[in-house]
């Protein structure tokens, strides 16, 4: 749970306050990025997931790398990566 | 790969390595402590200590956030949870937790209505499509899911959601490092810092570490070459004779952490007198619980909870293992009578418990450089 995992911002949802489609490896979820403040953030940035939250703004290169690590961590990656996918947030 | 490569080369950290093995003073022992549970699984996933020198070694802390709550806590929640009226909610973590009176996964086969959820905001949901139930959340975990909560309770205040609240369990860092540092059998030499948590609060927190106690501190990312350069990192502060808070993992936590979601904490939640802690005891000021605005959805105000302080299993050596005084495997019960599928510890149940991460990867004793590689 304190696994956070880097997902890429699609779009902001529209109609609905600090929600966004995040697309980590192919799996598209709504997101919260209510948290990010000021920074703001626009589709393409990539931001660091924890519990369906973006907690902090990381760049590309940095997501690329965390990303390619968490899938050679396994089970817990994958674990993170289901527990993802099972959420429906509206 | 790009990335990949750059952080898992077994070349770059074979002389790491060898840079790390330079730093050490002949005859000298070195004693860290990686405090937060994610990078306990790095180092036993990838076998790091296989690379690092006899003098150095790497202990266990406390951030592990399901392996900190107390039994009491857990049957707490279990009499909120068998209420005919509540669906409680949690992550996944907490499911296989063990009180005092079994565990979640036990009380949902007898029969209450408890469900897994990713985020608070999927329990969030659940209330919004059960109105004629009471939803619970059991809010676990350090600042860096605190927030995440808070922000799921101001959301359920603008909804104006009533059939929504959080059983708090939110603990922070700070004070069960201070605890660990006051700890009269522990000898610690500098701290891996933990990475996400930082995102949050940022690196100030740790100042007195080094002010106070004299002991470096460096917040570390998740690759492996990030923990071998944090390691690096503090060996050249000793060797230096600085004892500093550096940041290792800059590209992903600002020194100043995230202001937004520490407010959304401070709005919401307020710290308590004091909080156990499994297998540490009693802490002052070291948890969070709802503020009295918010008392419509602290699940403490809107239920009865017996509050009942249960103790420890006697074989269960968590404490230990939590403040690393103890590796795992010394403990007499790991692997036999507690492992992952019957955990007697709540350090065998997440997969950032010291304990599993043992178990799982199968690391029980050092191996030489020469056997192992970083995959
Ligand atoms: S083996 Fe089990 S009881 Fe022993 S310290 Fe680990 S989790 Fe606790």
């Amino acid at each position: 749970m304190c696994l956070g995992i880097p997902g890429e911002i699609v779009e902001l949802i529209p109609g609905q306050t600090d929600l966004a489609t995040v697309d980590v490896v192919g799996v598209r979820r709504a997101i919260h990025i209510g948290l990010l403040g000021d920074q703001g953030v626009r589709p393409g940035d990539w931001v660091l997931v924890h519990v369906g939250f973006a907690m902090s703004k990381i760049d590309e290169a940095e997501a690329a790398a965390t990303l390619a690590l968490l899938t050679g961590l396994g089970q817990a990656y994958t674990d993170e990566l289901e527990a993802l996918a099972e959420s429906d947030i509206t | 790969m790009r990335f990949v490569d750059e952080y898992r080369d077994a070349e770059k950290a074979k002389r790491l390595a060898s840079q790390i093995r330079e730093l050490c003073e002949p005859g000298r022992k070195y004693t860290f402590m990686e405090v937060c549970g994610g990078h306990t699984h790095t180092i036993y996933k990838h076998g790091l200590e296989d690379y690092l020198p006899e003098a150095v070694t790497l202990v266990h802390g406390p951030g592990c956030p399901v392996c900190v709550i107390p039994m009491g806590r857990v049957d707490d929640a279990m009499a909120i949870a068998r209420r005919p009226e509540v669906i409680m909610t949690s992550f996944g973590d907490m499911m296989r937790v063990p009180g005092g009176k079994g565990s979640f996964l036990d009380a949902k086969a007898a029969g209450a209505d408890i469900r897994m959820v990713y985020s608070p905001l999927d329990a969030l949901k659940i209330a919004r499509t059960n109105p004629d139930r009471m939803v619970v959340f059991m809010g676990i975990g350090f600042e860096t899911t605190a927030p995440s909560t808070a922000m799921t309770v101001l959301r359920a205040a603008a909804e104006g959601l009533t059939n929504f609240s959080v059983f708090c369990n939110h603990v922070t860092i700070i004070p069960a490092i201070k605890a660990i540092l006051d700890s009269p059998d522990q000898r610690l030499d500098g701290f891996i810092g933990p990475g996400h948590v930082s995102t949050v609060i940022g690196c100030r927190p740790y100042e007195f570490i080094a002010g106070t106690y004299g002991k470096p501190l460096v917040c570390a990312g998740f690759e492996p070459l990030d923990i071998l350069q944090s390691i690096h990192m503090l060996l050249r502060q000793l060797a230096d004779g600085r004892a500093e808070v550096e940041n290792q993992y800059t590209r992903v936590v600002p020194w100043d952490g995230n202001r937004r979601a520490l407010e959304v904490i401070s709005q919401v939640m307020e710290l308590r007198p004091y909080f156990e802690w499994r297998g540490l005891g009693f802490i002052s000021r070291s948890a969070l619980r709802m503020r009295e605005a918010y008392a419509a959805y602290d699940a403490e105000a809107r239920f009865d909870v017996p509050g009942v302080r249960v103790a420890d299993p006697l074989a269960c050596q968590c404490g230990e293992v939590l403040k690393g005084v103890l590796k795992p495997w010394e403990c007499k019960v790991f692997g036999t009578a507690c492992t992952p599928e019957t955990p007697i510890g709540t350090c065998m149940v997440s997969s950032e418990g010291a304990c599993a991460a043992y178990y799982n990867f199968g690391r029980f004793t050092r191996r030489r450089l020469e056997e192992t590689s970083l995959t």
